[in-house]
């Protein structure tokens, strides 16, 4: 018999992890207070990544072994997304290659918008795909920075065998400012973090989650996972003991080795929990910003038939270890380099061109000749066939999940890259297709011919003069 | 079926701005400067040129776009002038719209200039520009030696030869470019430089160094073309005809399909093989007394040597380091420096190579003469990458050959 409920879930959580010993060894002279917190790692995302791109990781992370057509509603919640006006799901569901007929949404504006985004999905009777994002700018030399991470994560709800499903949930909303960001502003700012424990956490969450335990007819001790997205340390062992919930039931908020991932931390925290949970488990998901979502999910007995790609763990084990806390702050725009003239170079993005190649630009879909099966990209009229130059023959053939291998490549050390060296090539798909494209996520200085490759959805280029992001596909060492 | 262009045009004068960081002068006194010599070659007067083409790629640097900066620079009588840009290939470009009018009739005497002023930009190396609204969004902008640098991983992978030993015959290709040049006048570049010097110099594109890439310099060539006859009754009596002129032009294949392996220039395997039958050469590796390559990177002219057939696949880097194409081998490439010392101003270069051959041919090259008097000299002219690209090739010899 069908259910309504989590189909699925996903992770993403970019490769670089930036040491916190290195932006204290900078910033120390300036914020010594902040010693106590300079260790472990914090997920940082490379300068072509933001929130959309990272939803769409995470959603393939989630999809995987799940059939796209089913999708029926995409929704991407942030604080972050790239765009005020222009729909941000809407570039998910394209680099998803999803067909055209789906719903979409952007929820953002509180740290629980990924929950809210989440009980909206379960309330409702279609499949949606719900991804959350975040990649945060705090101020350097703040708490913020030392605590923060960039993460993404994605749920699937919809009728079908559910993993998990929802017992029972309770919101409330109360406009307690504990820190805040006008539009258009990079950066946080906090209210004293002792008062927002007092009044915040504990005034606004105790009685809320007694009041969802009352709703469900349970004690504390029936919770398994007990999920607090938040950073502050003791908060989460806090709740649980009012609320009787076991010390064992807290989970590990992931703060040592990712940071916390703004509004995206509690789908982060859930993929984390449902990758090891049990069937009959009962996870509590609390999650806190002018009032607080609590959702209470038990464990069925589907569990472990559902499979993200990676999941939280993989993704945390997909890791390049940095210091350079220089680069970080000038991939954020916190630092002035002087990038030369070659960056100078108008990315005028022309949006006739964009609509008419979107399927190609957004979702890396090629053509396949229906005469010769002759695959190419980007899909032409007459095909590239040396042999038959078929006209008007080809249909979509979508390459993103298709595995590459290198054929040719450089360092290019003369053209702008905000990460230089630019590292190109031509890279040849496997069954079929060609085309030059950049490498990212590299660790080495070199590449091999022949290696592995995978395709990732990311920015392009920025066009500065107009506010725009260019995206498109990039190889990245297969894994 | 068409004959091909072999002995029907000859040409009347050359000409030939020196190359360099020309802070002083703008494009159209570059042009001047070379009209000027080849008129004084040619011995014609203005009101003889029936038309005229323009080889520039990079018009927004200086002159901006069509024929009116060539009949305005050199205030022609009021012709048809005709502006190509095809890469870097735009100077050979050039000369083949002169060429074929010529050649139809419908020309007696036609003017082809390539011209380039790419020191306006504020920095080194090629003006960064867009390749088109849809190719930006999905392609590549890249650098030059990114984009040539390829051929190198693909060679080594494709032919097994060793990071250094590939790395030693591109280094010798550029030393033995730096000693032709110190003995050019015109060249950007007259200084000899070491093997270390190159093998140390700091990358450029992995494996790239400095002395692997050109020179970028301001400069023009022109020719002047008639026909055999007209430059008889014009007093001529070393005449030196066109024997073949033949561009091909990517069709996206290398790109696109899966047949090419990176390691090569399928263009110009093709325009090779077409101008040999053309000019009459049966055996290339025999026939041809010097060869101007396309040398924009030590590693495409050392790859050019094997798809002009003289080298054989694979074997090209041997040929190199054994001294085959060096000033005193067997066949002189870039007898004046090529690009990578003469230098390379974009649209000059395709002309300045056959100015060169037909300097070469005429006994005229002072210092680099070479001695054995050539007969069929030919200059390859590339644009566009590795991987999309058009190639052109022109072969000049006596008339009598």
């Amino acid at each position: 018999m069908s259910e309504f409920g989590i189909l699925s879930f996903g992770a993403y959580v970019p490769i670089t992890r930036l040491q916190r010993s290195a932006i204290h060894a900078t910033n120390s002279w300036f914020a010594g207070g902040l010693r106590g917190l300079a260790k472990g790692e914090k997920a940082v995302a490379n300068w072509d990544e933001d929130s959309v791109t990272m939803a769409l990781e995470a959603a393939r992370d989630a999809l995987q072994g799940i059939d796209r057509a089913s999708v029926q509603r995409v929704a991407i919640a942030s604080t972050t997304l790239p765009f005020a006006d222009r729909q941000n799901a809407g570039i998910v569901k394209e680099a998803l290659n999803l067909p055209d007929a789906v719903g979409a949404i952007d929820i953002a504006g509180s740290q629980r918008a990924a929950t809210s985004a989440l009980l909206a999905a379960l309330g409702g009777n279609e499949t949606t795909l719900v991804t959350a994002a975040e990649i945060a700018t705090p101020k350097p030399a703040s708490e913020r920075e030392m605590t923060s991470g960039d993460a993404a994560a994605a749920v699937i709800v919809g009728t079908g065998t559910p993993i998990a499903t929802l017992i029972a949930s309770h919101s409330v909303t109360m406009d307690f400012v504990d820190h805040f960001r006008e539009t258009g502003e990079a950066h946080d700012y906090d209210w004293e973090a002792r008062w927002v424990r007092d009044e915040g956490f504990a005034r606004i969450m105790n009685p809320a989650i007694a009041a969802l335990l009352e709703k469900a007819g349970l004690e504390g001790g029936a919770i398994d996972d007990f999920l607090v997205p938040v950073a502050v340390r003791g908060v989460p062992e806090m709740l649980a003991k009012k609320a009787g919930i076991g010390e064992g039931a807290v989970a590990d908020s992931l703060g040592a080795t990712l940071g916390h991932a703004g509004a995206a931390h509690a789908l982060v925290m859930l993929a984390a929990a449902l990758e090891s949970a049990q069937a009959g488990e009962r996870i509590l998901l609390a999650s806190f910003g002018q009032g607080c979502d609590l959702l209470l999910f038990e464990v069925t007995a589907a569990i472990g038939s559902v499979k993200p790609r990676l999941g939280v763990s993989g993704w945390l084990a997909r890791r390049i270890e940095s210091n350079n806390y220089a680069k970080y702050l000038f991939h954020r725009g916190l630092l002035q380099l002087e990038r030369g003239a070659r960056a100078e170079h108008d990315s005028k993005t022309a949006l006739t061109a964009l609509w008419r190649n979107r399927k190609a630009v957004l979702g890396l879909v090629g053509g396949r000749c229906a005469k010769t099966g002759t695959v190419q990209f980007p899909k032409s009229e007459v095909s590239v066939n040396a042999n038959d130059h078929t006209v008007g023959t080809q249909e979509d053939y979508p390459l993103a999940e298709v595995p590459a291998k290198v054929m040719t490549w450089t360092a290019d050390a003369l053209t702008y890259s905000p990460d230089p060296p630019s590292y190109y090539g031509n890279i040849d798909f496997v069954g079929g297709g060609r085309m030059m494209t950049e490498f990212t996520d590299f660790a080495g200085d070199a590449l091999d011919v022949g290696a592995d490759l995978r395709m990732m959805f990311r920015i392009k280029a920025f066009d500065e003069n107009r506010g725009f992001r260019r995206y498109f596909w990039k190889a990245a060492p297969a894994f | 079926m068409a004959k091909g262009i072999r002995d029907k045009v000859a040409i009347l004068g050359m000409g030939c701005a020196k190359f360099g960081e020309r802070w002083d002068k703008d494009e159209d006194q570059l042009m001047l400067e070379a009209y000027e010599e080849a008129m004084a070659d040619a011995g014609i007067e203005a009101s003889q040129i029936d038309a005229a083409w323009l080889g520039a790629a990079f018009d927004a640097q200086n002159i901006g776009p069509s024929g009116i900066p060539l009949a305005v620079a050199l205030r022609l009588p009021d012709i048809g002038v005709t502006k190509v840009e095809n890469y870097c290939a735009s100077g050979t470009e050039s000369f083949r719209g002169a060429v074929y009018a010529v050649a139809s009739g419908a020309c007696d005497i036609a003017l082809a200039m390539g011209a380039e002023k790419l020191k306006d930009t504020g920095y080194g190396g090629l003006p960064v520009r867009t390749r088109g609204t849809t190719h930006d969004m999905v392609g590549i902008t890249g650098s030059a030696p990114g984009n040539f640098a390829q051929l190198a991983s693909a060679y080594r992978g494709v032919h097994g030869v060793g990071k250094d030993d590939l790395k030693r015959a591109m280094a010798h290709v550029s030393v033995k470019s730096h000693a032709n040049g110190a003995k050019n006048p015109k060249a950007h570049l007259q200084k000899a430089v070491t093997m270390d010097q190159v093998l140390n110099a700091p990358m450029i594109a992995e494996p790239l160094g400095l002395f692997d890439c050109c020179g970028v310099s301001d400069g023009a060539a022109c020719a002047i073309v008639t026909t055999p006859e007209i430059a008889r009754a014009l007093g001529k009596t070393d005449i030196v005809t066109v024997k073949a002129l033949q561009l091909a032009t990517s069709n996206g294949w290398e790109m696109q399909a899966q047949g090419w392996n990176g390691s090569y220039f399928h263009t110009t395997r093709v325009a090779a093989t077409k101008a040999y039958d053309e000019a009459g050469i049966t055996d290339p590796r025999a026939q041809l007394s010097l060869i101007e390559v396309h040398d924009c990177f030590s590693v495409t002219e050392l790859v050019t040597m094997e798809d002009l057939h003289i080298s054989k696949e694979g074997e090209g880097w041997r040929d190199v380091l054994d001294g085959f194409y060096d000033a005193d081998g067997p066949i002189p490439c870039q007898i004046d420096g090529g690009l990578k010392c003469f230098g390379h101003p974009i649209g000059a270069s395709g002309l300045r190579m056959i100015y060169e051959n037909y300097l070469q041919i005429l006994g005229r090259a002072g210092e680099r003469q070479r001695q054995d008097s050539p007969v069929f000299a030919l200059s390859h002219n590339l644009g566009g990458m590795p991987n999309q690209n058009v190639s052109s090739i022109a072969i000049i010899g006596r008339a009598d050959a």
